[in-house]
C-alpha cells in the first residue's frame, strides 16, 4: 500500500546504493529541509485561508470568495502582496535584532518539526526525549517575540512583547504538566513509543478523567502559548495596534505571521500525538471489521485529520471568546489551571501506579 | 466554603464557554443565513433600508417642476454650510415679483447626511436618495446643483 514510509525508505536505499553514506546523508538532509520548507509554505497558505473561512462562517459572513475558484487563491495573492512590499526598518530600531527576530521565530518553528511523527515510521528525528525536546525548544519562541518588541523601539511593541513573555512563561507550566500526565501513563518521552502505546485506544479514552482534564488544560495552555485569541494580548489589535510586530512590514511581518500558524500546527500535532494517538487509526475493542476498515485509511491522513481537527478547535475558540485582560489571564493560569493540573497529575500518577487505565 | 466556591466558579466558567461555542458552532454548521451583501455583484437587486441616507436630491415631476420655494430653511439648518441657496426674482403673470431659486448648490463633499435639512424643509422639496457610489476623480464633481436647468416651482406651493 502507498505510504510515506515506503517512499522514504526507497529513497534512502537508492541514495545509499548510488552515493557514499556521507553524501547520502547530506542529500537526505537537503531533501528533508526542502520538504519542511514546502510544508511550511503549504501550511501557511492553507491555514490562513482556513482561518478566514472559519471566522467568516462563524460570524455569518462568506469569507474570501473572489480570488480563484471559491476564493482558494486568496492567501496566495496575499503572500504575493507581502513579498513585493518593502521590509521597512525604523530609524530608531536596533537594526540587527530587529531583522534577526523573525528568523528566530522561523528557526524555532523548524526545530519543532523534527520529532513529530507525520505518519507510520515517518519522522525526521526519532529521539528518545522528544517530548522534553519539544517543550524546551518551544520556549525559545518567547525570545524572538521579546527581541522583536525590544528592538522595534516602540511602546506598543515593547508592551506586547512583555505581555507575551509573562504569558508564555506562565502557561508553559500547565502545558508541561498536562504533557507530563501522558508521559506518566506511557512511561516514555519518545513520541514513537507514546504513539505505539495507544494501539488499543487513544489516551483521551484510556486515561479516564485525568486524561480528559489534561487535554482540556493542554488546549487552553497551547492557545495561550501560541498567542492566539482569547489570549492574544501580545498582539491585541484594539489596544496595541499589532503588539510586538507593529513595526514589521513586508516579508519580515509575513515570517512572524507564518510562524504563528506553524506553531499552531505544531502544538496541535503534539496534542494529536499525545492525546489522540498520532497516526494511530481509531479502533473499538473487538469490532474486527470496523478496525480493519479504519486500518485501511493511511496513517498520514489520520495524523493530519486529527491535527486539523484540533486546529479547527483552536480557531473555534478564537472566533467565539473575547480577549482576556492581563490580570484575568494570569489569574486563570496561577489560580485555576496550575492547581488543577497539579492535582490532576497526582490523580494520573495514582491511576498509573494502580494500573487502572486500560 | 472556599473550595466549593472555587469548583462552582470553574463549572460555571466552562459552562458559559460551552454555551458560546455552541452558538458559533451553530452558525458554522448552518451556513445559510448570511448577513453580509456580495456588493458589486448584487448592485441591481440590492435592497437598502428606507432610512438609508445617501445624498440630498430634489425630486422633479414630469413637467420639470420642483417644490422648492427658496425659503433657505435648509441652508440655515445645515450645521456645516453644505447647502447654498441662490435666489432670483421671477415675474409672475400678474406682473408681480416673486422669490424663486436660481440654484440650490449642494456640497456633497461636506455633507454628513445628518438629515437636518430634510426635517427643516417646510415644503418637502428635498429628500434623501439611496445612492451611495459617490467616488469621483475630481473633487469639483461633488458640488452639485440640485434643481434642473429651467425648472419651475410647482403650482400651489407657497
Amino acid at each position: 500500500m502507498w505510504s510515506f514510509s515506503n517512499i522514504s525508505s526507497s529513497i534512502h536505499h537508492w541514495l545509499n546504493e548510488s552515493f557514499s553514506p556521507t553524501w547520502a546523508m547530506i542529500i537526505e538532509m537537503v531533501i528533508a529541509g526542502v520538504c519542511i520548507i514546502g510544508l511550511f509554505a503549504t501550511l501557511g497558505l492553507v491555514l490562513v485561508l482556513m482561518e478566514r473561512r472559519v471566522a467568516a462562517w462563524m460570524q455569518i459572513r462568506l469569507g474570501p470568495n473572489r480570488v480563484g475558484p471559491k476564493g482558494l487563491l486568496q492567501s496566495a495573492a496575499d503572500t504575493l502582496k507581502l513579498l513585493v512590499k518593502e521590509g521597512l526598518t525604523p530609524n530608531g530600531a536596533d537594526k540587527f535584532l530587529f531583522n534577526f527576530a523573525p528568523f528566530i521565530a522561523m528557526m524555532v518553528a523548524m526545530l519543532l518539526m523534527a520529532p513529530i511523527a507525520f505518519a507510520k515510521d515517518f519522522q525526521l528525528w526519532d529521539l528518545n526525549i522528544g517530548v522534553l525536546y519539544i517543550s524546551a525548544v518551544s520556549s525559545i519562541m518567547v525570545i524572538s517575540i521579546l527581541m522583536a518588541g525590544w528592538a522595534s523601539n516602540n511602546k506598543y511593541s515593547l508592551m506586547g512583547a512583555m505581555r507575551s513573555g509573562a504569558q508564555i512563561v506562565s502557561y508553559e507550566l500547565s502545558a508541561g504538566f498536562s504533557i507530563l500526565t501522558i508521559v506518566v501513563f506511557t512511561g516514555s518521552l519518545n513520541f514513537n513509543e507514546i504513539i505505539l502505546s495507544q494501539t488499543n485506544g487513544w489516551w483521551i479514552f484510556k486515561g479516564h478523567l485525568p486524561a480528559i482534564i489534561s487535554f482540556v488544560i493542554f488546549i487552553i495552555a497551547v492557545t495561550a502559548e501560541t498567542n492566539r485569541a482569547p489570549f492574544d494580548l501580545a498582539e491585541a489589535e484594539s489596544e496595541l495596534t499589532a503588539g510586538f510586530h507593529t513595526e514589521y512590514s513586508g516579508m519580515k511581518f509575513a515570517l512572524f505571521f507564518l510562524a504563528e500558524y506553524i506553531n499552531v500546527f505544531i502544538v496541535c500535532a503534539i496534542g494529536a500525538t499525545l492525546f489522540l494517538g498520532g497516526w494511530m487509526p481509531f479502533q473499538i475493542g473487538n469490532w474486527q471489521a470496523f478496525n480493519h476498515a479504519m486500518d485501511y485509511i493511511p496513517s498520514s491522513i489520520w495524523f493530519f485529520g486529527k491535527t486539523f481537527f484540533l486546529i479547527f478547535l483552536i480557531m473555534w475558540f478564537r472566533w467565539t471568546f473575547p480577549r482576556l485582560r492581563i490580570d484575568q489571564l494570569l489569574n486563570l493560569e496561577w489560580k485555576y489551571l496550575l492547581p488543577i493540573s497539579m492535582l490532576n497529575l497526582l490523580l494520573a500518577t495514582a491511576l498509573a501506579i494502580l494500573g487502572w487505565h486500560f | 466554603m472556599f473550595i466549593v466556591k472555587y469548583i462552582k466558579e470553574v463549572y460555571s466558567a466552562i459552562k458559559s464557554l460551552l454555551v458560546g461555542m455552541k452558538r458559533t458552532g451553530y452558525y458554522f454548521t448552518h451556513h445559510k443565513e448570511i448577513i453580509t451583501e456580495e456588493y458589486p455583484d448584487n448592485r441591481h437587486t440590492m435592497v437598502l433600508p428606507d432610512r438609508f441616507k445617501g445624498e440630498v436630491v430634489m425630486p422633479h415631476n414630469e413637467k420639470n417642476e420642483h417644490r422648492c420655494t427658496g425659503c433657505t430653511a435648509c441652508e440655515l439648518a445645515c450645521p456645516n454650510g453644505t447647502i447654498k441657496v441662490i435666489t432670483k426674482f421671477d415675474i409672475t403673470a400678474e406682473g408681480k415679483k416673486k422669490k424663486a431659486i436660481d440654484k440650490l448648490v449642494y456640497h456633497l463633499e461636506l455633507c454628513t447626511m445628518c438629515n437636518l435639512c430634510i426635517i427643516a424643509c417646510p415644503s418637502d422639496a428635498i429628500v434623501m436618495a439611496q445612492t451611495f457610489e459617490h467616488s469621483v476623480f475630481d473633487r469639483s464633481k461633488l458640488t452639485k446643483v440640485l434643481n434642473n436647468p429651467d425648472s419651475k416651482i410647482m403650482e400651489g406651493i407657497e
